[in-house]
């Protein structure tokens, strides 16, 4: 099989020696309309991959800032088929940048998972994480996401047992998204030295280039994580920059750039 | 798929070891909380066969809740109904009120043995904050209690009640600021605080373990009524009716009779305004299968798999979700799930209050109304048990309100 947009990302970056720098947003929050223009701000940035949240109404396993970005975008009419038409929308000039799309499965499963992976391929989307699908409930999402070559990228925390962790590893196809902190996203302290000695311990179990999220805020963060993980994660400061701008959206892509552009210098610079 | 006769007899009704029942249940959470339910696995798998934790749950259930808990014939309703004898299993008069203390009181010895100092709960209208709050108290844990910031105003006289108990209550404003926000901010806690912290769930809902544990620590109501219907009347009841939201009382009637497929069983939902109208709580009857709050289950979800908002009059009923092994009994056609409107409720309520001097909680009331049609339908030598699963004080300003009484 052929590697995916992904796996050939990260492949580029390994030969060049640079760490992956991957921002999270919500796809229509505030609104639709901004974000394909948040989306070519964050690569123009330095994205390396983008990961793009499908909203769900009862995001269990996010803190309160994503949680109101989700409500945000489904207060703004943002839909499964509307994720979907911004990746579309997004790929006519951008063809290069990764993709995954991060959420819960119960939208998933009211669209149908094989129609899902189907148009999800369709539109130009490389990977799928779905945060409330260890690999224990795979069900047919696994088979069609194959079919289709999406990655699927799963999850590992600081409480993951080793044998868990093979499993994972085994299932993952990408990245592996290791969360850094024991507490949900947005949480608020990032322990490095407890960083890198889980990643280290990680690659003993795992073959996948491990990337590191929930907790990266400042561009020290992302240049400490990617002194030891093969990418940061930036959600949370993100979505609180679009929450702050919701009622002047025109000026999200450039505040989220400035955001970026440090993170991606800093993590030049120590890697 | 509705199974045969026989083989409803024979089934053991115990989910996988993933915690699935059928194609229900299971874990879908994240990647943070797999360890911990892990851990709470296997705790339970060891303590529920420990003769010392079985002996202090039962001496518990008898010398701080007062169980067991009366059969009683419901002789003056069965008479004004002119059908099948009725009978209350008196939940109502377990300490605090409800069955709900049957559950807490298992969690929370739960995290004695397990060496948990601190428990935490999520609570909508305040029942299961306080009797979260109420054992703790008497096992000496503290009690960390999150409810919504909206129930929290709407439900002053729990909040004192779960501060009198020594609880800390915590107003959640994130979403709805109501059941489900409390919910993930338990969740949040429990993730960031497992080392020392039990988390006790108030249903028989959300990932594997609890549905089986809840049940587990429920099923006394329905042991007891098996001892009880031979005593008074010589045989099992006819029919079991339980209301059903996260499903924690009905599947406590249900389990034990689960084999006994000569006992019809029915779970009623709260059809709110009416199952043809958006505005219910009645997964089994109108939802369909998803994944919520770490299930698979029932839902109640728009085309495009968001959780939709439901209504009923009762609070402990308003949940889009339902336990995954109700789902199962569904699917395999060993329990039937009707619905019972608000208005349906409301008039059990004041019906029982009235001819046989019980004022049930409106929760109840929904079983109480399907009863009544159900009673009519049969005949004066059958018999049907229904779950008088909460007392009524707690709706009272619920009902006045809605009666247009003001009470200050």
């Amino acid at each position: 099989m052929s590697s995916s947009r992904i796996q050939q990302r990260m492949e580029a970056l390994k030969i060049s020696g640079r760490k992956a720098l991957i921002p999270y947003i919500v796809a229509g929050d505030p609104m639709s309309t901004v974000t394909v223009p948040a989306m070519h701000a964050i690569v123009e940035a330095g994205a390396d991959i983008i990961e793009l949240g499908m909203p769900f109404s009862d995001p269990f396993a996010d803190g309160p800032v994503n949680q109101r970005g989700a409500e945000r975008a489904i207060n703004g009419g943002m839909t499964l088929a509307g994720v979907l038409k911004v990746v579309s929308e997004f790929r006519k000039d951008d063809n290069d940048t990764p993709i995954v799309l991060m959420g819960y499965l119960n939208p998933l499963l009211a669209m149908g998972e094989i129609i899902f992976c189907e148009a999800a391929a369709r539109a130009g989307v490389d990977g799928l994480l779905i945060v409330d699908m260890p690999p224990e409930e795979e069900g047919s999402l696994v088979q069609s996401a194959k079919t289709h070559g999406l990655d699927l990228i799963y999850l590992a925390a600081p409480t993951t047992t080793d044998e868990r962790l093979r499993a994972i590893g085994r299932a993952t196809s990408g990245y592996l998204y290791y969360v850094s902190l024991k507490g949900i996203t947005g949480s608020s302290k990032l322990d490095i030295s407890d960083v890198s000695q889980r990643v280290a311990h990680m690659r003993q179990h795992v073959s996948v280039p491990i990337c590191v999220g929930f907790g990266i805020r400042t561009a020290q963060d992302a240049a400490a994580v990617s002194s030891t993980a093969d990418g940061s994660i930036v959600g949370t400061v993100l979505v609180s920059q679009v929450e702050a701008l919701a009622d002047q959206p025109e000026k999200i892509p450039n505040a989220l750039k400035a955001i970026l552009e440090p993170m991606r210098q800093a993590i030049d610079t120590n890697g | 798929m509705a199974l045969k006769e026989q083989e409803l007899r024979t089934l053991d009704y115990e989910p996988d070891t993933g915690g699935h029942f059928g194609d229900y249940g299971g874990r879908y959470v994240s990647e943070t909380l797999m360890a911990a339910l892990n851990e709470l696995d296997q705790n339970y798998r060891k303590l529920k066969n420990d003769p010392g934790f079985k002996c202090e749950f039962d001496a518990d259930l008898a010398y701080f809740v007062g169980r067991p808990s009366p059969l009683y014939h419901a002789e003056r309703w069965s008479k004004t109904v002119g059908g099948a004898q009725i009978y209350f299993k008196r939940e109502d008069l377990n300490h605090t009120g409800a069955h709900k203390v049957n559950n807490t009181i298992g969690q929370a010895l739960l995290a004695k043995y397990s060496g948990k100092p601190r428990v935490i709960a999520e609570t909508g209208a305040g029942q299961h904050g306080v009797a979260s709050a109420t054992v703790a108290a008497r096992l000496g844990l503290e009690c960390v209690v999150y409810m919504g910031a909206d129930d929290v105003e709407r439900q002053s006289p729990n909040v004192y009640r779960m501060k009198l108990l020594g609880a800390e209550v915590v107003p959640v404003e994130s979403g709805s600021r109501t059941l489900k926000d409390a919910l993930n901010e338990a969740m949040r806690d429990w993730v960031t605080n497992v080392d020392n912290t039990f988390y006790i769930i108030g249903t028989v809902a959300g990932p594997s373990p609890y549905p089986q544990l809840v049940r587990d620590f429920n099923a006394v109501v329905g042991r007891e009524v098996k001892w009880q219907s031979r005593e008074i009347f010589g045989k099992y009841p006819d029919a079991l009716v339980a209301c059903v939201g996260g499903g924690s009382n009905a599947i406590g009637l249900f389990y034990p009779f689960l084999r006994d497929t000569e006992v019809a069983i029915y779970g009623v939902e709260a059809a709110g305004r009416g199952l043809s109208t958006n505005e219910h709580a009645a997964p089994l009857c109108s939802g369909r299968p998803g994944v919520l709050h770490g299930a698979k289950t029932y839902l109640m979800d728009n085309s495009d798999g968001q959780i939709a908002h439901t209504h009923s009059v009762s609070a402990g009923l308003d949940y889009p979700g339902v336990g995954p092994e109700h789902a199962y009994l569904k699917d395999i056609g060993r329990a039937k799930y009707v619905g019972a409107t608000d208005e349906e409720a409301l008039a059990a309520f004041h019906e029982i209050s009235q001819v046989e001097g019980i004022i049930p909680a409106l929760e109840t009331a929904h079983a109480l109304a399907y009863t009544k049609k159900l009673a009519a339908s049969m005949q004066p030598d059958q018999t049907i048990v229904c779950n008088m699963s909460g007392r009524g004080d707690k709706d009272i300003f619920t009902v006045a309100r809605m009666e247009g009484i003001s009470l200050t």
